[in-house]
């Protein structure tokens, strides 16, 4: 391959995945407006763009891009400013290392790619702890606390699960670990895959994990000294993490591209079809469950999470050697 | 290919650049007065290095080392920081009194490293392609798992032990409390 194609190739592809990276939150986020609002028995935007409202977050994005973007005058200006982008950027670098279909449809065959996504979506949780710090308010403060203590717990229990994979598979490229799977892996993986999605939903902050952010009690946690466009990288941000952990979910636990008919041709689509019904199970939790309480949360993890994930390593390690 | 320190090849160029990073980001943290900003410029230090290792081809020591030091170590800094004491602005108390002899150790330590490695790698050149199979998470887990387990097993009762003391540690002050209550 002469080297004009493969940099043609190489910008393709980032091209690509950055698009998806822009498009496919928004659309995770227009779905959570509509199921939420069908949910409790409301319509939802209906305005924005015509068709059942399906413009209305690009116009928030428009309303974010004109407000002022504010910075506290007590605040550590540069940390405050640089938060955001700590939060978004590791799930665009996660991002290129799953595969959407079969053979080459991935960013870059990484051969330690589910090390790799892991290991920068741990970067992530450090936004929100630069964001409450920088903004010099005990709100934010006092959510950065929350989140840390929160992360801290449930870093353990997701690393463990996704481990017990990449055993079963024998490898710790993505690709390979679809390359190896079978369909029975879903019920042999299952607590596993219950164990990472849980913890992957408390990673993201997203209800019923929502406590570092929780509105009625410390107003939106780090975030609430943020304004425009800052804050909606934040919200970007929340929206990407899900899209992340429903593709790694899917890629880990449910066979990604594997599918009843025609994997070889439309893998991606069902990689498409479970991520979304993953997506709109997180935004089903979110309707439907109560938050939990700092004890709850930490006794959650520590006491059904890492021993549900240490059993699932060990029935994976007696299942493999058998 | 001939070596030599006088015609570098761009790699050579990058890691040099990289560990100026390293150091430069290694001498902030000591130096500012800001605790958190210390802990953050922590974290610069620890990606680079990061950096180097793959720029030295050990994949999964890099993403090791970003997934153990630069995510959770930081955290768990800031987090400590954040839970005790983390005003905005400078911290006087960071001009300790031991600034002195620290530098002198600090050197010193630093000193004995850079003398021992140049003396046991001065004449060994790595030829980064050649060397890319060897950082791979497959060799790395072969000479782990089939020469060093030993070494690594008593690692882990290492860890262990010093895990069920933490644990020990924690549960005797709560007992007194419990007793004097």
């Amino acid at each position: 391959m002469s080297s004009l194609t493969w940099w043609l190739e190489v910008g393709l592809r980032i091209v690509v995945v950055f698009l998806g990276f822009m498009v496919i939150p928004l659309v995770v986020g227009q779905m959570e407006h509509k199921a939420m609002a069908h949910m409790q028995g409301r319509l939802g935007p209906m305005e924005a763009g015509g068709f059942h409202g399906w413009a209305q977050l690009v116009a928030d994005g428009v309303k974010f891009a004109q407000k002022e973007a504010v910075v506290p005058a007590a605040a550590d200006r540069r940390v405050f400013q640089a938060a955001p982008a700590v939060a978004l950027i590791p799930y665009l670098l996660a991002l290129i290392v799953i595969p959407i279909g079969p053979g080459t449809q991935v960013g870059v065959d990484l051969d330690l790619g589910l090390f790799f996504a892991l290991a920068v979506m741990g970067i992530a949780v450090l936004g929100p702890l630069m964001a409450g710090w920088s903004s010099a308010n005990k709100y934010s403060l006092l959510g950065a606390l929350r989140s840390a203590a929160q992360l801290m717990a449930y870093e353990l229990p997701m690393l463990l699960s996704a481990v017990s994979v990449a055993m079963a598979a024998g490898t710790l490229s993505l690709p390979g670990i679809l390359g190896a799977w079978h369909w029975y892996w879903i019920p042999w993986q299952l607590v596993g895959g219950f164990v990472f999605f849980t913890a992957g939903l408390a990673e993201l902050q997203r209800p019923p994990f929502d406590m570092p952010v929780a509105d009625s009690e410390i107003i939106f946690g780090a975030y609430t000294e943020y304004t425009g466009l800052r804050f909606a990288l934040f919200l970007l941000a929340e929206y990407a993490g899900i899209v992340v952990l429903c593709l790694l979910t899917t890629v880990l636990f449910l066979g990604g591209w594997h599918g009843p008919v025609a994997d070889q041709q439309l893998g991606w689509l069902w990689t498409a079809i479970k991520t979304f019904a993953l997506a709109f199970v997180v935004i089903w939790l979110r309707v439907s469950y109560p938050r939990l309480r700092a004890d709850q949360l930490q006794k959650f993890a520590w006491t059904v999470l890492i021993p549900l994930a240490l059993f699932q390593l060990a029935l994976t390690g007696v299942v493999k050697v058998l | 290919m001939s070596h030599g320190y006088l015609s570098p090849t761009g790699l050579e160029i990058a890691f040099v650049l990289i560990g100026l990073v390293t150091l430069g980001s290694g001498l902030l943290v000591v130096t500012v007065k800001n605790l958190v900003h210390a802990a953050l410029w922590l974290l610069v230090c620890m990606g680079s290095i990061a950096v180097e290792y793959l720029l030295l081809t050990a994949e999964l020591l890099a993403w090791i080392q970003v997934l153990i030091y630069a995510g959770a170590i930081i955290v768990l800094f800031l987090f400590g920081l954040m839970l005790t004491r983390a005003p905005i602005g400078p911290t006087e108390e960071l001009n300790v009194r031991h600034r002195w002899p620290a530098l002198i150790v600090g050197l010193g330590a630093a000193g004995t490293l850079v003398t021992v490695i140049v003396q046991a790698y001065q004449h060994t050149w790595f030829d980064p392609r050649g060397a890319v199979p060897l950082g791979s998470g497959e060799a790395l887990g072969t000479q782990l798992f089939k020469y060093w387990v030993l070494p690594f097993e008593v690692l882990s009762v290492l860890l262990l032990a010093a895990l069920v003391g933490a644990i020990v540690l924690s549960r005797r002050g709560r007992d007194t409390e419990e007793a004097e209550a």
